[in-house]
């Protein structure tokens, strides 16, 4: 849509008498729309593929373009605009009206009119339509057809098959879209109906489009049934906040309370769709453990105060942890904040505590990675954008499964994949659904070994220039010189890079300077003038030169005694590469203070808690993985409730500095005004990959990611989501498994603990390796993951089952000291 | 009269055991094989089109021009398919052919995949005919043996593989798009065009689509020449075809005669109408053709014929019925096929059938109200024309006929119920138990 067509592909055609020239292939309907002509649509989508089912946007082609009338009224979305043709809609033409208004007639006939109840009552295609191009009155007497309802295709979609005008909307889009065809027609004539196979319900994460474009009430979600009518809601676009693929989202609240997100339209980014994650999980912080309160820790309990004596123990509490060193802080922020919030953490911990300890990534990460953001993400802009990779002739990915770790991605892959016959190539151990979606090419590769097989790519089977692009997960940052590798590629080729993050704040973080080496606008910290930048911008008189510690060295240091107090931000422990140590560091640093909507494993350890706005109250930006500014807005209104920015300028009042932003719309003047940096980057990191390690027997080596739907805190009481959840399976190859088939319990462990998971053969998964998801759902009395034990892509586990098998699992190499 | 009589796709159809491979070469069979593959591939194609060969399925568009749409520099193959799918109600040419001789089929699809060099050919049988199914399986394997396929047929260097394939019963496959999506293992429902099956038809690939008697008419044409075959039937249509008499007729059955035979001729050659009584209408080719009265008996049955009279000549099944026949009853008979086999994708041909099968069933019980007859009109506009495929334009042809030749039986349905006017036990051909009426 984005592209200019060459003016020699254009056609022109008059459409109700006004002359109109659209590139070669527009169909009719798409050139009305252009002109401002609504014609009426059930089964047209623009970013579907022609089905002509519905039969409503009847016109009359009164000159074919040679001369000739068309006999017959034409289904303006299946046809294409010709040279001098002469269309005429049923605006003016009362042949293409007549045609209209009979198909309209047609589609209510068999449907139940149950508007009053139906949740698409006052925002229904149908609806409208009947009144702006049907009869006032059906002359339909006879018998309706029924159906029971609803009937469920999933946990979460529920199916009206009453309603349903068989438009194909939703069958064409799980096919073509989304790639799940686990909807599909079937049946014929009248009782033609959408059907599935029950046992393999329409579990997708993009199941929820479906209920957005559903031009009736057919589809319809568990959670917003019956809940609302659309006239009683408010809508508030926004961006969501569950990654960083950066969909903008229409949010609808009722008295204060969201009931449903739908996907925003935002044809640069997520087009018309999101996932079911970003749709679905919205009630997380409706739990009794929301904090509404500051807490100050007595003795062993949290109990509730006021603001103001809150503040005076946060003072306290620093400022005696301050008075046994030089600058004893650290500070962790997460990856979940927008950008004006981690620009004052970025601001508080330089001006107030005057540290460059802090850090965002609440994962596995090292310090090539650090050098890797500095030297290639931090400050780039919009870099690498969804548009490249649409229409990119090779997209290669590193660590990354796009599905899970970024879905917009995905779609636009497959996308790519369908439309371009782009070729995508992925490091990965074996051809996950995800990459099969895309039509995928896997470069077996066994995790840690990245590096190793990025600089032995033969070009001609990975043909990477210009027109190609790379894309690299967070995941990287765990594989030893596999970001180096990427650098050295991208450089070779000439591909363009992206680096995809999965948190939605990842990427403002790294422009708001939340690393140990980075200053905003990606200045590095060890630069003299970037810092002189810094200071005239925020008026102070010294910053800190040094790098700081990153986030798995400030807990380092707080075991040692180096540090002394922390400021937490949204961390999930378990979220980090050694959860056991985190905890145990939060535990006995000598005072701890955590920002937190609700109570975690942090609050718990915390010395002061601040409560802090959640998401639908809050204002600012995300920067999704391209670098695009996507504007956050609150979805409800908001009275008593404090941003992380604000508590951190109240803090700084109290420390005796002024942070100098009071607002998220202050904090963004300031962040553009100090602009980025356009000294010297940063030096490339350098890192060596590591010998690769070789699994003894009863071994193997772990690859493991987060999928979309798991155990994360985003998706709390979001039942029917998480019902739809892929089941929790470890996966291995036939030679590994011996002869265990699907099913079978197999015990996995690592470091002190174990967890037992259902085997799923991956006839392709590289030999000597097994795929575990990082946090899955607790289901039943499992509620270890290897993640929380702190097991990470790469490692070495032990796997054996119960089941009498001494052959399990094959392989290995005996007696072979590692 | 008999001399009236042309039987050539026939002419084998009553020797014993006509239907083996044995039986059907002593009998002439494969000889026209052996002199086409002797032909270069364009003479057999413009053979075809010399002859005046059309589509024998209904539609009539030239069989040789069809064969030369498909694209040159198309790389992938090239694929025939013949269209065996004859479901229309009253239609049954191509099942006795195919019952009595399958062999000329065979024999004529080697030819055409000569001729458009095809490698790979199938045959798509309806579902339902299990036993010419095996037939044809079996005259393939025959062919197969005796090298008539395979690789290097003959000796030509020609490799032909075909098909055979058992669709699911369902009468929307007779569409060829549909029938294509079947094929490759998909719901039958018609596709989208363009792409035409030309350019994109099975798997994608350049593809013909060729009724049975289409295809069984090409050995005819090689072995006694394109001459020989223009010079029957008239100026348009030429040619023999195979006319299918059934209904209240003495002697209903296949009658193969030159395009353009009338009724009147058909009649007077198989028997005339059951004894004692007199036509009333009939369809010229099917349900799907708008039904023509006695006053058409001189109409010429060839494509233009019917067409001057609002009909269509169809698939040239003659359903004949006499004085005792309710034209609502059967019109709702026709319709409630019609119904039944609509495939669900588009609204017009789903829900319209739907409800004109209630109108006409008060019609019937005459049960019907004031206007039913305009609404039956009206809806029929909104159906004919506007639906994805042609399986409505046949659903409303056989109402907007009825009611424009018998509008008074229609009103008649406003008070009195149709099997007062017509008792059904007299319109019956057969013994039968009594019938329940009125009940749908």
């Amino acid at each position: 849509m984005t592209e200019v067509a060459n003016k020699t592909d254009e056609v022109t055609c008059t459409i109700d008498g006004i002359e109109i020239s659209v590139p070669k292939g527009t169909l009719v309907i798409r050139a009305a729309e252009q002109l401002g002509i609504q014609i009426p649509k059930f089964c047209d989508h623009p970013l579907l593929d022609p089905v002509g089912a519905c039969r409503q946007c009847m016109v009359d082609v009164t000159d074919d373009g040679r001369g000739r009338p068309m006999p017959k009224p034409q289904a303006s979305c299946t046809i294409t605009c010709m040279p001098g043709m002469q269309i005429e809609t049923g605006h003016v033409s009362a042949k293409a009206e007549k045609a209209q208004a009979g198909m309209l007639e047609f589609l209510l006939m068999n449907h139940p009119l149950d508007c009053p109840i139906c949740d698409k009552g006052g925002e229904c295609p149908l609806q409208n339509q009947s009144l702006s191009n049907g009869a006032a009155e059906s002359r339909y007497d006879g018998v309706k057809r029924t159906f029971p309802k609803p009937i469920n295709v999933s946990k979460q979609i529920l199916l009206d098959r009453e309603r349903c005008v068989l438009c194909a909307r939703c069958t064409r889009f799980s096919e073509q879209i989304s790639g799940d065809p686990f909807i599909a027609l079937v049946e014929r004539g009248a009782l033609q109906q959408v059907g599935f196979y029950e046992d393999q319900p329409y579990n997708s994460y993009f199941s929820g489009n479906t209920i957005q474009i559903c031009p009736v009430g057919a589809l319809t979600s568990a959670k917003y049934r019956f809940r609302s009518r659309p006239f009683d809601l408010k809508s508030q676009v926004t961006t969501c906040e569950h990654c960083a693929s950066g969909c903008e989202l229409r949010v609808d609240q009722r008295r204060s309370e969201v009931l449903r997100r739908y996907a925003g339209d935002a044809p640069e980014v997520n087009e018309e769709w999101n996932c079911d994650k970003g749709r679905f999980g919205f009630e997380y912080g409706r739990g009794e453990d929301r904090i509404t309160r500051p807490l100050i820790r007595e003795g062993d309990v949290l109990r509730p105060a006021s603001w103001p004596e809150a503040i005076n123990a946060a003072v306290r509490g620093l400022q005696q942890a301050g008075a046994a060193g030089d600058h004893p802080y650290g500070v962790l922020t997460g990856g979940r904040l927008t950008v004006e919030d981690a620009y004052a953490y970025a601001k508080f911990a330089r001006v107030a505590l005057g540290t460059n300890n802090i850090d965002f990534r609440s994962r596995p990460h090292t310090p090539e990675e650090s050098a890797f953001l500095a030297q290639a993400v931090a400050g780039t802009g919009l870099g690498t954008s969804y548009a490249d990779l649409e229409h990119a002739a090779t997209v290669l990915l590193v660590d990354l499964e796009p599905e899970d770790e970024s879905p917009m991605v995905f779609l636009r892959l497959r996308k790519a994949y369908r439309k371009n016959r782009t070729r995508v190539f992925t490091l990965a151990p074996y051809a996950s659904a995800g990459t099969r979606k895309m039509g995928g090419t896997v470069l077996p590769t066994v995790p840690g070994t990245e590096a190793d097989v990025l600089d032995h790519l033969d070009p001609t089977e990975v043909p990477l220039d210009a027109n190609s692009v790379v894309l690299v997960g967070e995941r990287a940052a765990t594989s030893p010189g596999a970001l180096t590798a990427v650098l050295d590629l991208v450089h070779r080729t000439g591909a363009k890079l992206a680096w995809v993050p999965r948190r939605a704040g990842d990427r403002g973080a790294i422009e708001a300077g939340c690393l140990p080496n980075l200053l905003p606008g990606g200045r590095p910290v060890t630069d003299a003038a970037a810092r002189v930048d810094v200071r005239a911008a925020w008026g102070t008189d010294a910053l800190p030169s040094t790098p700081g510690r990153d986030g798995d060295q400030i807990l380092a240091a707080v075991a040692a005694g180096e540090l002394k107090a922390l400021v937490v931000a949204g961390v999930e422990p378990a979220d980090l590469r050694a959860p056991a140590t985190a905890l145990a560091a939060l535990e006995n640093v000598d005072f701890l203070i955590s920002l937190e909507t609700r109570i975690s494993e942090v609050t718990a350890r915390a010395d002061v808690v601040f409560p802090v706005s959640l998401f639908e109250e809050r204002e600012g930006t995300f920067l999704d993985w391209e670098g695009r500014e996507r504007p956050v807005h609150p979805a409800v209104p908001t009275t008593q409730v404090m941003s992380d920015l604000r508590v951190l300028a109240a803090l700084a009042d109290a420390l005796g500095t002024d942070l100098g932003i009071r607002s998220a719309a202050e904090a963004r003047t300031e962040l553009a005004e100090l602009g980025v940096w356009a000294g010297a980057r940063p030096d490339a990191p350098n890192a060596a990959p590591l010998q690769q390690v070789r699994p003894g027997p009863g071994e193997a080596i772990l690859a493991s990611w987060r999928e979309l739907i798991d155990d994360s805190r985003g998706t709390d009481h979001a039942g029917e989501l998480l019902a739809t959840a892929r089941p929790t399976v470890i996966r291995m190859n036939l030679d590994m498994a011996n002869g265990l088939r699907d099913g079978s319990p197999i015990k996995v462990a690592w470091g002190e603990g174990q967890i037992t998971l259902s085997l799923e053969i991956a006839s392709d998964m590289v030999d000597g390796v097994v795929w575990v998801p990082r946090h899955p759902l607790s289901r039943g009395t499992e509620h270890a993951s290897l993640g929380r034990l702190g097991a990470i892509n790469g490692e070495l586990v032990r796997i054996w089952t119960d089941e009498t098998d001494p052959a399990f699992p094959a392989g290995g190499n005996e007696g072979d000291p590692r | 009269m008999t001399d009236l009589l042309t039987p050539v796709l026939s002419a084998n159809w009553d020797i014993d055991r006509a239907w083996t491979l044995a039986v059907y070469e002593k009998n002439g069979g494969y000889r026209a094989l052996r002199k086409a593959l002797e032909m270069a591939p364009d003479d057999i194609v413009g053979a075809v089109k010399d002859a005046g060969l059309r589509g024998r399925g209904g539609a009539g568009f030239p069989t040789g021009v069809k064969w030369s749409f498909l694209p040159k520099d198309n790389p992938n193959p090239r694929y025939i398919v013949v269209n065996a799918d004859e479901s229309e109600p009253g239609t049954c040419k191509d099942m006795p052919l195919l019952m009595a001789s399958p062999h000329t089929l065979v024999e004529g699809l080697i030819i055409s995949s000569f001729a458009v060099n095809a490698h790979t050919s199938f045959i798509y049988v309806r579902g339902e005919v299990l036993h010419i199914t095996r037939r044809l399986q079996q005259a393939v394997s025959e062919a197969y043996a005796k090298g008539y396929l395979g690789r290097n047929i003959l000796g030509s260097g020609f490799d032909l593989d075909i098909i055979v394939h058992a669709g699911a019963g369902a009468y929307i496959c007779g569409e060829e798009t549909a029938l294509l999506d079947s094929l490759e293992g998909r719901r039958g429902q018609p596709r989208l065009r363009p792409p035409f099956p030309a350019v994109a038809g099975v798997y994608a690939s350049p593809t013909v689509v060729n009724n049975v008697e289409s295809i069984a008419s090409v050995p005819s044409i090689i072995d006694n020449g394109e001459a020989w075959f223009a010079s029957m039937g008239t100026e348009k249509s030429k040619g023999m075809t195979i006319y299918s008499l059934s209904g209240h007729v003495a002697n209903p059955g296949q009658f193969e005669a030159p395009m353009g035979i009338t009724l009147r001729q058909l009649l007077e050659v198989s028997g005339g109408m059951r004894a004692g009584h007199q036509l009333k209408f009939f369809t010229p080719g099917g349900s799907s053709t708008p039904l023509l009265t006695a006053e058409h008996l001189d109409m010429p049955l060839d494509y233009e014929g019917p067409m001057a009279q609002g009909s269509i000549l169809g698939t040239k099944a003659l359903q004949c019925f006499d004085e005792t026949t309710s034209v609502v009853r059967s019109t709702l008979r026709f319709v409630e096929f019609y119904k039944h086999e609509s495939c669900g994708k588009c609204t017009p041909c789903r829900e319209g059938t739907w409800w004109l099968v209630q109108l006409l069933a008060r019609l019937e019980a005459g049960q019907g109200v004031e206007g039913d007859i305009e609404k039956l009109l009206d809806l029929c506009d909104n159906i004919g024309g506007r639906s994805f495929c042609a399986l409505a334009d046949g659903a409303v042809a056989c109402v907007t006929s009825a009611i424009k030749h018998f509008r008074d039986e229609f009103e008649q349905g406003y008070h009195t119920p149709a099997w007062e006017l017509f008792p059904y036990e007299k319109n019956c051909l057969f013994e039968a138990a009594p019938m329940k009426v009125g009940a749908h």
